[in-house]
């Protein structure tokens, strides 16, 4: 029973250890498409390496120990209540692991969230609601137009409620796909208009809940031109895993250009699925529904209603 | 089975104490069925009744995640009785499956089963501190579990284990009446109960020891049901505070949890100025400690297997405890690295973390110690052994992603994916259900009076084990790849949103395993009803251990010690003592035989 | 804690008396103590510490729950700014204050009939000395007037909430308005809880119930009630201060 013991442990040691080190990439974190992600990913191997040896070698000593003091009738177990030094040893060498790995990471985490993003970075406003991501542009005003929960309504086109009499809302641009432009740092504000969401791009290494009651700004810089998706990490109701938008980062032109026309930019450039990590499926690659797509400028749809 | 113990119980208890003799008039043994079995007063039947209760719970919410994993990877398969699961049931199913598991077999089984059938006996009491208290208590866990029932059977609610609101506050949000109502309920009645029975553990463990048993000579079980009671205490009034406010939210108008402005489904809610945070806070407040509720007993069973089936004293017994202290400690800590994404002010992410990582420091400690006791040891592998030795391994496996998730850096790509469902279900969830099965095989003997059937355990063991690290193992990829938690399915429909679909083999692979596993734990029904009628006849020391639980006849007599009170005289793992003819000297065997 | 178990002598350990459990308890005349009375006392009162130990949680919970939220500003989807919208409850304060004088009062007649439980309790074993008088039964009327505070206590509680909501406050009005019912009404459950033990105690003699258990559900009532009262002063501080 102890080889048997030790055999299984191993194997299953083994077999972990093989697939965490030779992974295929669908296995792993994605491509980073981020300025800070590649800190993190470094802070993960850092991790991943600390504790895989920590994993292996305990591991390994339990099914050793299992088969090498099985009773063979020997004459009797060794009479020990302990050793403090060893004790002693363990705990600080384990302390320093820990706290120092959480210390290495702190400077990662405090740049991405204590420090706010720099002056002239690109806003946009993500806003989630059950089921559905909207983007937000000021425009070239730079400013958001006011929104108003009783205008909220999803069936007219406006969906986050903004205010048509607001001055500052004429330029604004909604759109349901992200557009963001390549090495630019982003000002992201995050809102949510009923429960939790959660945005989340794996390749940005970004995540954030979108709380109601809540404005979260955020930052990062977007340095690989793809399309990514969005997926909400929250759960938000029953269409939760329906939650998905699409994300693309563009060159500095063709970003002008979606700013400039919106729809017909879209039209054009349709978001085509997460490409960039070659996980298209080639029977489900189709074109996006149209109706995902929609993109408008505000006051246009605004006008029509009044 | 060969080297059994035979010594009758009497000769074990020591000297008896006739003063107290007296005592044993006030325990003659209820007759009516109904006062035995049913409203008992008797903690070894109550201790049962939570044991049975959380076996219902557990294979509830067993069939819920073999539901789950069918939709997950065969959504187009109709299930007898239930036809196709929907999304939104997916949604339904793992609230119900998480609720039952955390509430009502993790926190059950280990604490309020096990401990209150054998923390009494191993102290050398007749009974807990307040005997009707622990019926009341174990009657209203039952409540609480028919009410959850109530909701499974009514409206399933889908806001998961956690009920964030303001998915929960809102009912028009998703969260219908009465599932979600009845949930929170039969929570608010779970707390009620839990906190009862923390009461009734702590004043027994403080008050009711026998002579001689002093705090550094009670077996490490009772060490950890004794500081799993303490955070029950100190964790569930916190929860049942924030039940009663969401209860609020939801049916009297009020507005602790839900801020203004809000519209759902293009209804303006009427409610403003609350925060969804404080919900996360009082819930994680609760939800940390209970995950040491659900894990320290199991490390209790385990450290006590350990040392008795590698015939050697616990490595460490003092840091033993003193890690346990820590852990109950630090766990209350450390609730804020649930969340680091939560929009909680970002600053406050580094104590928290810092906190979480050195709970990793007295985690260790432990782990060395089981190590340590097996070294040198002279290992008998018998089944509850081979589940002692899964409980470590998968602790050590669980655990090891912690680190991970301490990092609010590493949080942010991890955090509400798949990396963290395989992180909390190694270390609390399997490793904790290990603790129970290495705890039944271990004490059924002296429950029933019978054996189990080693073969059957065996096999029980090896495809529990192997298909445990098989089911969860993988999940760890696919968090890392991005696949978030609670998700109904892996694509969406007309085929736009397809970047999880690389996952399904994976997906696919892990429903087989859970599908394995969950039929072996048939082995287990079988092993157990059978041995409760057919089994061996059970000896009074089965496994020639130590504590006071191996002095008395199995099954125990009505008050246990047939009205002597035991007198311990050594320490609870005294195995191998040179000089000592057995290898094994019993808590309450004469202080001559091994002077310390 | 070993070695106060030591100090407390070997006798009564693992004596397990139940309450009610079929009669093993039995008080003795003509002994000071029955036997086993300072073990169950102690028990008890352990419990009663327990107790109010997971009390103090549960408005711990609601403690921070309502400074997090006095303090704290909700966004404003109009101005599209933080507002601090905090609007303290006007509390009934002199109605406050009398409820409060009720409850501390009952603390007072609480302690009378938990001493003249303990003179009994010691003139009981001396009848029959010369020039040595029993100590006459007067728990039972303290306990009585105890009693009737307390619910003194829980109608004037009532009478404020009936205050409150005939200036238009109710439950769900505003934040501070559900907050000042939450607290009030919690510890009101708490107080009742306490009310049920005092009035076993005051009626023990009726269910035939031994002097000796009558002093302990007395003494660990008291320790109950008496946090209560402090529990309320907390809450009425906290109301009046932390707005
Ligand atoms: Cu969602
Ligand atoms: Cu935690």
């Amino acid at each position: 029973m102890g080889l048997a013991l030790l055999l299984v442990v191993w194997l299953i040691t083994f077999v972990s250890t093989y697939f965490f080190i030779a992974h295929p990439s669908w296995m792993w974190l994605p491509p980073v498409a981020t300025t800070y992600g590649p800190q993190i990913d470094s802070q993960f191997t850092y991790t991943y390496i600390a504790m895989g040896i920590v994993f292996v070698a305990a591991q390994v000593a339990l099914g050793l120990f299992a088969w090498k003091y099985r009773d063979r009738g020997h004459a009797a177990a060794y009479y020990s209540h302990g050793n403090i030094r060893l004790e002693a040893v363990w705990t600080i060498l384990t302390a320093i692991l820990f706290v120092g790995l959480n210390l290495m990471g702190q400077h990662i985490w405090a740049q991405a969230r204590f420090q706010g993003p720099s002056p002239g970075s690109e806003q946009v406003e993500i806003t989630g609601m059950q089921f559905q991501w909207y983007f937000r542009y000021p425009g070239s005003d730079g400013k958001y137009g006011r929104t108003l929960a009783k205008l909220e309504d999803p069936s007219t086109g406006n969906a986050l409620g903004i205010d048509p009499d607001d001055p500052a809302a004429k330029d604004d641009i909604v759109s349901s796909t992200l557009v963001l432009p390549v090495n630019r740092e982003l000002d992201v504000t995050l809102k949510a208009l009923d429960v939790i969401h959660d945005f989340f791009v794996p390749e940005f290494r970004f995540k954030q809940d979108a709380v109601p009651g809540l404005l979260i700004h955020m930052h990062f810089t977007p340095n690989r031109i793809g399309d990514y998706e969005i997926d909400c990490a929250e759960l938000c109701g029953s269409g939760h895993y329906k939650m998905r938008a699409g994300v693309k980062v563009v060159s500095e032109a063709d970003y002008q250009a979606f700013l400039k026309a919106p729809q017909q930019w879209l039209t054009e450039h349709p978001w085509n699925g997460p490409m960039s990590r070659g996980l298209m499926q080639e029977s489900e690659a189709k074109p996006p529904a149209p109706a995902l797509q929609l993109a408008m400028r505000h006051h246009q749809s605004q006008a029509e209603n009044h | 089975m060969g080297n059994v113990q035979n010594t009758p119980h009497r000769a074990d208890v020591g000297v008896v104490d006739s003063s107290v003799q007296h005592a044993a008039h006030a325990h003659a043994a209820p007759t009516g069925f109904i006062r035995k079995y049913i409203f008992s007063l008797d903690h070894k039947v109550i201790g049962l009744q939570y044991y049975f209760l959380a076996l219902a719970s557990v294979f509830t919410g067993l069939i819920l995640s073999v539901l789950m994993r069918i939709h997950l990877v065969w959504p187009e398969w109709a299930i007898p009785g239930i036809g196709i699961i929907k999304d939104e049931q997916y949604l339904g199913l793992l609230t119900l499956h998480g609720t039952f598991m955390v509430f009502f077999v993790l926190t059950t089984a280990p604490q309020s089963g096990f401990g209150n059938y054998f923390l009494p006996i191993q102290i050398g009491a007749a009974d807990m501190a307040f005997p009707v208290l622990n019926m009341l208590s174990f009657w209203t866990t039952f409540a609480a579990f028919i009410v959850m029932l109530g909701a499974f059977f009514t409206v399933m609610p889908i806001a998961g284990w956690t009920s964030y609101p303001t998915l929960s506050a809102l009912p028009n949000a998703g969260s219908l009446p009465w599932g979600q109502d009845l949930w929170l309920l039969s929570i608010a009645l779970f707390c009620a109960a839990s906190l009862m029975g923390a009461l009734n553990f702590i004043t027994t463990t403080l008050d009711l020891r026998c002579k001689g048993m002093s705090l550094w000579r009670m077996p490490l079980t009772c060490w950890t049901w004794f500081v799993t009671a303490i955070l029950g205490l100190l964790a569930f009034g916190v929860l049942l505070s924030g039940g009663l406010l969401l209860l609020l939210d939801r049916n009297a108008g009020t507005s602790f949890f839900v801020p203004g402005g809000l519209v759902v489904n293009g209804v303006q809610q009427r409610h403003e100025g609350g925060s969804p945070l404080l919900w996360q806070h009082l819930f994680w407040f609760f939800g940390h400690p209970e995950v040491y509720i659900a894990i320290l007993p199991g490390m209790g069973v385990a450290s006590q297997l350990l040392s008795t089936f590698s015939r050697k004293p616990i490595f460490g017994y003092r840091a033993m405890v003193f890690a346990v202290m820590a852990i109950g400690l630090l766990g209350f800590m450390v609730w804020g690295h649930h969340m680091f994404m939560s929009g909680m002010s970002p600053y406050t992410a580094f104590a928290f973390s810092l906190m979480t990582m050195a709970i990793g420091v007295p985690s260790a400690i432990k782990t060395f110690n089981w190590l340590g006791t097996m070294w040198r040891g002279k290992i008998r592998f018998y089944t509850p052994m081979l589940f002692a030795i899964g409980f470590v391994s998968l602790f050590v496996s669980g655990g090891l992603s912690g680190p991970f998730l301490a990092q609010p850096t590493l949080d942010i790509p991890l955090h509400d994916t798949f990396f963290v469902v395989a992180h909390f279900h190694l270390i609390m969830g399997v490793a904790a259900i290990f603790g129970i099965f290495a705890a039944t095989y271990y004490w059924f003997p002296k429950m029933f009076g019978r054996m189990m059937s080693e073969s059957l355990g065996r096999l029980h063991f090896w495809f529990t084990f192997v298909g445990t690290y098989a089911i969860f193992m993988p999940m760890h990829y696919e968090g890392m790849a991005g696949r978030p938690r609670r998700y109904g399915s892996m694509v969406v429909a007309g085929g736009l949103f397809n970047r999880l679909a690389a996952l399904m083999p994976l997906e696919k692979f892990i429903s087989i395993a859970a599908f394995v596993t969950a039929a072996a734990q048939l082995i287990f029904v079988i092993n157990l009803f059978w041995s409760m009628k057919k089994g061996e006849k059970a000896p009074v020391n089965p496994w020639e251990a130590t504590t006071l639980e191996w002095t008395i006849p199995s099954p125990p007599p009505h008050d246990n010690f047939a009205g002597n009170t035991p007198v311990v005289n050594h320490g609870p793992y005294e195995y191998s003592v040179p000089g000592v003819e057995r290898d094994y000297v019993m808590q309450t065997d004469p202080a001559s035989v091994h002077a310390h | 804690m070993g070695t106060l178990r030591q100090s407390v002598g070997g006798s009564g350990r693992g004596d397990n008396f139940r309450e009610g459990g079929g009669g093993g308890e039995r008080y003795r005349p003509g002994r000071y103590e029955p036997a086993g009375y300072y073990e169950r006392l102690r028990r008890y009162r352990l419990a009663v510490a327990v107790l109010l130990l997971s009390v103090i949680m549960i408005f711990v919970a609601l403690t921070s729950a309502y400074i997090v939220r006095a303090g704290m500003g909700t966004y404003d989807t109009v101005t599209h700014s933080y507002v601090y919208d905090w609007k303290p409850v006007q509390l009934p304060n002199e109605l406050l204050l009398l409820n409060t004088l009720v409850l501390v009062l009952s603390s007072g007649t609480l302690e009378m009939a938990r001493r003249n439980l303990n003179a009994r309790a010691v003139t009981a074993g001396l009848t029959g000395l010369p020039g040595v008088a029993v100590e006459p039964e007067r728990s039972a009327p303290w306990l009585g007037i105890t009693l009737v505070l307390g619910m003194a206590f829980l109608a004037g509680q009532f009478l404020a909430w009936r205050e409150l909501r005939s200036q238009g406050m109710f439950l769900a009005t505003n934040p501070s308005s559900s907050f000042f019912y939450v607290l009030t009404g919690a510890h009101a459950a708490h107080l009742i809880g306490g009310l049920v033990a005092l009035f076993y105690a005051a009626f023990a003699t009726v269910f035939g119930k031994s002097l000796a258990t009558r002093r302990i559900v007395v003494d660990a009532a008291g320790w109950y009630w008496h946090f209560m009262g402090a529990l309320w002063i907390y809450i009425f501080a906290l109301l009046h201060f932390g707005k």
